[in-house]
């Protein structure tokens, strides 16, 4: 019986070594892209930030003055809200119906499986749904429309916002519903006054992730909003977005337009941004997610 | 007090009465009714998806439209094999590029980072997945289809001996979109590994290392096996993500309806095709409809890629097979 531990291998310790380096290093070169992109974007785009890009409209000029993006941004933050209308409630009321009523039933797992379906499918898809179900055929108005485009974000945000409320809601301690309860609470006031207010900043973390996602897609408002120069408050019209005014101005060949471009595309992350970094203040208020 | 002094007229008195407990119900199956609503809608829009392109498919049957290399809209001539191998081969070479990245990222964090590192880093992968498309395709036509032209061109030139490697480099090819799209997935890839790789039982870990293992040695023989349907559960999801991107796909793969005889040639996928052309064949019913019949494409292809993806992931979550679960850590 030998009393000592043998050492390890010079072998074994140069493979410990040489694995665990790799590693790291590969973990490093994940990082590589998103520095170059934000560099890239502030080296290109802060240059074209004008006060200027922000009040004026794209003019549509190929030569001369090519305007601003005020349009693109208003025409953004209009959709995504009109989305976010349609979505949170709808979402989030799903969600509410699988945790305190669906629970573990056949017809919850059904439902919960075309969430994660729905989790899946491409944005480009959901932008053509609208398309052929909205825009083709005319039973509200064929043609372009803002709502339409928002129509097509919100079925993008919608399971994202159900799976997150719905881990959300599953961490509420079962004791705070047994109590309300125990108290003489019927159900749907559990579920108001007990439960929401309980998950409430889980589900504005999760909520707020979703916006950020509907804010920078592109694809769907191709067939669903289209473009368009001015400023417009109408839902059902034709309505200009960040993304969209990104998308065609990188096809420009004039290279001040590209510019504005990447000023643009530095106003929609920093936008994005804003919006994550609220999710992650709301998700650190929060009590019982992690 | 008897349980028969409770009632009155025929019910408890602790029970509420009927008009009481009508906003219980109208809460249930008013919510059941909108969780059903949104499934209905999903299936109204598949079986109009499934309608409007029948004219493609009356003209040039499904395997036609699938497997005929000739996409020509002008002459009518839709056949949209180019597409299809076009989406396998960019999404290939993203999973190629980026899942050994992302299961690097994923190790790293959970099993070697120092703690306090942790935290940041997962939020600095995470931060990945919050730059918009349409971002990533401006970054990668001013910028990387310029900077890596000469170390592409060096690449194909000294490995021309490799299948699929040689020739000119053009500018946007096949190579930029995989590499865009390994960006794009990372993320997703990264955080569902992390998420498996933590659920493997410290005690697995404990019995690798009292064996005498060094770390590595220890996720080789306890972390791997244990996390591996969970991350490639995750690798799928990637891969669908992956099918499905559009927006920074059509700016970097040049649009050209050919097959690509190497990794730096041009090409096009079916969801570059749809946001690409969609201008042009909204006029025309046949060209429209085959638009619509790739995004149909697209669509059972990333619901089989998810389908299985999910079954992968439930499995590693939960899942340890006994075999898997006894095995491993004495592997």
């Amino acid at each position: 019986m030998s009393t000592g531990i043998a050492p390890v291998s010079a072998r074994r310790r140069r493979g410990d070594a040489i694995a665990r380096g790799l590693i790291a290093l590969l973990t490093a070169v994940a990082l590589v892209p998103l520095v170059l992109v934000v560099f890239y974007l502030l080296y290109k785009g802060l240059p074209a930030v004008t006060a200027d890009l922000f009040t004026s409209d794209p003019t549509g000029n190929f030569l001369g003055n090519a305007g601003g993006i005020k349009s693109a941004i208003l025409g953004t933050l209009e959709m995504v809200a009109l989305a976010s209308l349609m979505a949170i409630p709808l979402g989030i009321g799903v969600a509410v119906w699988l945790v305190e009523f669906g629970k573990k039933s056949r017809l919850a797992s059904v439902v919960r499986y075309f969430i994660d379906v729905m989790t899946g499918v491409p944005s480009i898809v959901f932008g053509l749904f609208i398309y052929i179900t909205l825009v083709l055929t005319g039973a509200l108005g064929s043609g372009f429309a803002a709502w339409k485009g928002s129509a097509a974000l919100a079925l993008l945000m919608l399971p994202v916002v159900t799976r997150s409320a719905e881990v959300v809601l599953l961490l509420v301690p079962n004791g705070l519903r047994e109590s309300a309860l125990a108290l003489g609470a019927p159900r749907w006031r559990v579920a108001v006054q007990v439960v929401l207010p309980t998950a409430l900043p889980g589900l504005v973390t999760g909520s707020l992730l979703a916006v950020a996602r509907a804010m920078g897609e592109t694809a769907p408002l191709i067939f669903t909003a289209q473009a368009t120069l001015g400023t417009s408050f109408r839902l059902d019209e034709r309505m200009n977005s960040l993304p969209i005014q990104i998308f065609n101005d990188i096809q420009n060949p004039n290279p001040v337009i590209v510019e504005r471009a990447w000023a643009s595309a530095l106003t929609l992350v920093t936008l994005v941004l804003i919006i994550t970094l609220g999710a992650r203040l709301a998700a650190r208020r929060s009590r019982f997610a992690t | 007090m008897e349980a028969g002094t409770l009632r009155a007229g025929g019910r408890s008195q602790l029970e509420r009465s009927p008009a009481a407990r009508l906003p219980d119900r109208l809460m249930r199956y008013g919510l059941l009714g909108i969780a059903l609503a949104v499934l209905l809608l999903l299936v109204v829009f598949f079986a109009v998806l499934v309608s409007d392109s029948q004219d493609v498919f009356a003209k040039q049957g499904v395997f036609g439209f699938l497997f005929e290399n000739d996409w020509n809209p002008a002459q009518a001539q839709f056949g949209a094999a180019a597409l299809v191998v076009g989406t396998l081969i960019t999404s290939a070479l993203a999973l190629v590029i980026g899942v050994p990245i992302a299961i690097a990222t994923a190790l790293f964090i959970t099993e070697l980072a120092p703690r306090r590192a942790k935290y940041p880093l997962t939020v600095l992968v995470e931060l990945l997945a919050a730059v918009p498309s349409v971002v990533y395709g401006l970054w990668g036509v001013f910028i990387l289809i310029p900077n890596l032209k000469p170390a592409e061109q060096w690449f194909a030139d000294t490995f021309s001996f490799l299948p699929f490697v040689g020739g000119p480099v053009a500018g946007p090819n096949y190579f930029i979109a995989g590499l865009i799209l390994a960006i794009m997935i990372l993320p997703i890839v990264s955080a569902i590994s992390r998420e498996v790789i933590s659920t493997v039982p410290s005690d697995h870990k404990e019995a690798a290392f009292a064996l005498g293992a060094t770390r590595w040695e220890m996720i080789r023989m306890a972390v791997l096996p244990y996390a591996r349907a969970g991350i490639t559960g995750g690798a799928m999801l990637g891969l669908g993500r992956a099918i499905g991107e559009t927006i920074a796909v059509v700016l970097v793969i040049g649009n050209a309806p050919t097959i690509g005889k190497q990794i730096f040639d041009q090409g096009y996928t079916l969801a570059a095709v749809i946001a690409n052309e969609f201008g042009e064949a909204s006029s025309n019913p046949l060209y429209r409809s085959s638009l619509l019949a790739a995004g149909l494409v697209l669509f059972v292809l990333t619901l089989i890629v998810n389908g299985v993806a999910r079954a992968f992931v439930v499995r590693g979550e939960r899942g340890k097979t006994p075999k898997a679960a006894a095995g491993a850590p004495v592997a």
